[in-house]
């Protein structure tokens, strides 16, 4: 076991874990920041998807130890109330089936909208490619995607 | 855009119970519902006032207006949690933005709970319209007594009644006083909406969870969290049912974080409590860290030497002699097979894949006082009950079951395998709350599989071309067992989803027609998997049509149509597939010889869940044997009234896509015995880039029963699939994945 002094959604949070412990567990578990979700663990699925200094990551493929003083920014920390144009675009257009696979979603999309305001259709294909979605809501996630960079998703 | 409405949320139970306790006065309806068979008439409770609240209850009106709604089956991503609802709102005259919808937790007062067979729907459909309407005429005669007014001059509408001569309005609020003094009317004396003044019903309604869900607040089985809960690991034979001989669980019980590792003699039933070890600690990865030093010798048992390979061999040799069942014989296949102007023969395959829902099994239990109290993803929390009662001898009442949303279904969370595993673990513990996690690669290969099959077609046509014998011998997998019902004679039997009805088209439409079975025993589990059978009947059926239609020189559709207007039989109704498969054609604009070579267009249809579905796929195979998915059009029936046409159009468009994607990746190996892959990069599953552009449903409205359509939209997608290939490029795939057919062309 270690202390970890962690940055999640702008806070600083303590926790007493194995060094190894990936950070989605440490989330999970310890931080009880569940919207960040296990899928598979070995970085296949992006459910477990956030974001560290704003470039996505696999939580489940991050050990805490490597985190240091990097924010972390996980589904709850995207927005404040809901808010982020993927968020709002998610609900209008009822994105979700069962909805387990979404946060990691939403966090992948965002960090492409930050980077290309406004993406083709290849270029949503591309950055999703790593997450799945059992359900296969995969023609309204590129609609959600669209629509919110119509919103401004990026900024 | 609008922001994510809150108004509209659901609450969790706790919430409830505490709002409910806060808004005394409320209007109650609860309805007993009578939980055999599907036709539950209500049974009536008497009107209560806010002391009075009991759980059992569909409805509930505070005296601000909000309006509670129990959502009582289970939501596994089919929509049910937003769509039941809203039939009691249209019948309510209630703004859907005073709704709050509630998660039932298994309770017998709200009749059938399992969400399976696409049934949710239909079991549930013409009771809540009565739910609804109930309520509404108690509100309404309320404001008729106040006023003191006929009923009748009254009208409700938006959460509030009416009464045009005096221009009055009494909100529903206002109202719940008053109504919660006056009897239940008999259902008799409830009119229901005339369905052309539906406002809610048709519409697209975002799903209740959506906020939640955006913002990662905690909802599935996964995200339970109990004070003092530990957390646990199950580790089980990689050969299905083999025994513990031994393991070292001192050693795992002295490792940091541990609080205890101990073996589970379980059963043999391969889809209840399977022999293990357990491993409990004081958090997720602590627990699977240990079980990284977890050693086990097991007794494999017999069928420790299975392979896919040496069952592929067997189901071949098995091809050449007569099925060892008939499961239906119409006229003399043989004797039309040779006097047909062209006989063709076809073997078609598929192997076992696993329903992978991306949130792993897993429940949280606790074991107290004799008793179990369980937080379920479950598509089945009767059976889950039923299984803890069987599996430890505890009464009914002892069981008390609460259910999660549930992160994926398709049939897996039917099965109790991962309910009874956590049960045994928190019985152990005694006292201590505890939540079993399975990691992908216990749900890969411990899953309750689709089985795989194979099926030796033969198909004669006359001159015209038309189709005059079929005969199908289809070699499947099963293990002794009792039949159904009372039938509890122990025999070999093919598997869950694995048997063949007589019932599968083109069975009943033709006059000299055989299909006859044989069951190669094994020890897989096997279980529903989105609709089950049909899944892969209607890729081996609609195949070796287009098979036919192509040897006889027709049109694919042409030939369909001129199949389905043979003649049915039994709850087929020919009628309404062949209008589907008609409007699919003009929808998709079906012209096959306009696609160019590498390009081209499919149909199939199916029935199944009582919906009528056709579709047709184009694509686009490139000289390299690439397959895209350009676009699919769809057509369903589901009877008289889509509920949520957001929620329908996601189920449709998912099912195609879910279709494809374990047409063209998904497949599972079985070497000594065991599954071999473990995880996704073993387990190819679709993604993004490979989902066609387009996808366009459409819904034709019957005068029929409304039903369900978590499921009936899969079965055609395969075969349109293939079918399009075949057009694209002349290259037929009669095996999935398709990987294994070679599509290069030049
Ligand atoms: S859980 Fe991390 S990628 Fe699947
Ligand atoms: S919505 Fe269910 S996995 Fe994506």
């Amino acid at each position: 076991m270690a202390k970890f002094t962690l940055q999640v959604n702008g806070q600083s949070r303590s926790v007493d874990v194995a060094p190894d412990t990936p950070l989605l567990w440490v989330l999970r578990d310890s931080l009880e920041l569940v919207g960040t979700k296990f899928g598979c663990g070995v970085g296949m699925c992006g459910a477990c998807t956030l974001h560290l200094n704003g470039v996505p990551t696999r939580g489940c493929m991050t050990p805490v130890s490597t985190v240091g003083r990097k924010q972390v920014t996980t589904i709850e920390g995207l927005s404040a109330d809901g808010s982020h144009p993927l968020q709002k675009a998610w609900c209008e257009l009822d994105v979700a089936q069962c909805g387990y696979c979404q946060a990691g979603q939403i966090m992948t999309a965002a960090a492409l909208l930050k980077e290309n305001p406004k993406p083709g259709d290849q270029d949503i294909d591309d950055a999703m490619a790593g997450n799945l979605c059992r359900c296969a809501t995969y023609l309204r996630i590129r609609a959600g995607i669209k629509l919110a960079a119509a919103h401004g998703g990026g900024k | 855009m609008s922001t994510p409405t809150f108004a509209n949320r659901s609450i969790d139970r706790r919430d409830f119970l505490k709002f409910s306790a806060l808004a005394g006065g409320g209007l109650v309806l609860g309805f007993y519902l009578k939980s055999a068979g599907s036709a539950f008439a209500a049974e009536v409770v008497k009107p209560a006032t806010g002391a009075d609240f009991k759980p059992n209850a569909f409805i509930r009106i505070a005296p601000d207006g909000v309006v509670t709604l129990v959502s009582k089956q289970p939501e596994i991503g089919q929509g049910i949690k937003t769509s039941l609802p809203m039939i009691i709102a249209e019948e309510l005259e209630v703004n859907w933005k005073d709704v709050v919808i509630v998660q039932g937790d298994l309770d017998a007062a709200y009749g059938g709970q399992s969400a399976g067979g696409s049934r949710s729907t239909p079991n549930n459909y013409n009771e809540f319209h009565k739910l609804g309407a109930t309520a509404r005429t108690m509100l309404v005669e309320a404001a008729a007594q106040t006023w003191g007014v006929p009923a009748t001059e009254c009208r409700a509408a938006s959460s509030a009644v009416h009464h045009a001569a005096t221009k009055r309005t009494l909100g529903y609020g206002e109202l719940v006083a008053k109504a919660a003094t006056l009897p239940v009317p008999p259902t008799a004396d409830v009119q229901l909406k005339d369905p052309k003044d539906y406002k809610l019903l048709g519409t697209r309604i975002g799903g209740v969870d959506n906020p939640k869900i955006v913002t990662g607040q905690p909802l599935f089985g996964l995200d339970t969290k109990l004070p003092g809960m530990l957390y646990a690991v199950y580790e089980k034979c990689p050969v299905f049912g083999g025994k513990v001989v031994s393991a070292n669980t001192d050693q795992i019980k002295a490792l940091p974080g541990v609080k205890d590792a101990f073996i589970i003699e379980g059963t043999s039933n391969l889809s209840g409590l399977m022999p293990g070890v357990a491993i409990v600690a004081d958090s997720t990865w602590t627990a699977f860290s240990a079980r990284k030093q977890l050693k086990v010798t097991w007794d494999e048992g017999k069928t420790a030497n299975d392979s896919w390979d040496a069952f592929t061999a067997k189901a071949t040799e098995l091809s050449k002699q007569p099925g060892t069942a008939t499961v239906r014989k119409d006229g003399d296949v043989t004797a039309a097979l040779a006097t047909a102007a062209k006989t063709i023969e076809a073997a078609y395959s598929y192997p076992f894949i696993s329903h992978a829902s991306i949130e792993p099994q897993n429940c949280t239990a606790v074991f107290k006082d004799g008793g179990f109290e369980i937080w379920a993803p479950s598509q089945n929390p009767g059976g889950a009950q039923g299984a803890i009662v069987s599996q430890f001898g505890v009464a009914k009442e002892k069981v008390l079951v609460h259910l999660t949303r549930s992160g994926g279904g398709f049939g897996r969370r039917l099965s109790q395998d991962y309910v009874v595993e956590v049960a045994a673990i928190a019985q152990k513990l005694n006292g201590a709350p505890v939540k079993l996690t399975w990691t992908r690669e216990d749900d890969l290969r411990h899953d309750q599989y689709r089985a795989g099959g194979f099926h030796f077609l033969k198909g004669g046509v006359d001159t015209a071309g038309k189709v005059v014998a079929w005969q199908n011998h289809f070699v499947t997998f099963g293990s002794i067992s009792a039949g159904r019902g009372n039938d509890t004679t122990m025999a070999l039997r093919p598997g869950s989803g694995a048997g063949l009805d007589g019932d599968q088209f083109p069975s009943r439409f033709l006059a000299n027609c055989l299909t006859e079975q044989t069951v190669m025993e094994c020890g897989i589990p096997m279980g529903p998997w989105r609709a089950p059978g049909n899944n892969v009947f209607s890729f081996v059926m609609q195949g070796f049509i287009d098979e036919l239609a192509h040897a006889g020189g027709r049109d694919p559709l042409e030939l369909r149509l001129e199949l389905l207007s043979q003649k049915s039989g039994g709850n087929y109704d020919a009628a309404r597939m062949i209008a589907v498969v008609k409007l699919v054609a003009e929808k998709a604009g079906w012209n096959p010889k306009k696609f160019p070579r590498g390009q081209g267009q499919g149909i199939a249809f199916h029935f199944s869940h009582q919906g009528y579905i056709a579709q047709v796929a184009e694509v686009t195979v490139s000289k390299e044997g690439q397959v895209k998915v350009d676009r699919f059009v769809c057509v369903c029936d589901v009877g008289a009234q889509i509920v949520n046409l957001s929620g329908a159009e996601n189920q449709v468009q998912g099912s195609i896509v879910d279709g494809i994607g374990a047409a063209m990746f998904q497949e599972l190996n079985l070497e000594r015995g065991r599954i071999t892959q473990g995880n996704f990069n073993e387990y190819p599953m679709l993604r993004m880039p490979d989902a066609p552009a387009q996808i366009e449903v459409h819904f034709l409205s019957t005068n029929n029963p409304t039903t369900g359509l978590g499921e009936p939209a899969i079965p055609p997608v395969a075969p349109a699939l293939c079918n399009a290939i075949f057009a694209a490029c002349g290259k037929r795939i009669r095996q999935f994945p398709l990987s294994r057919t070679d599509l290069r062309w030049s």
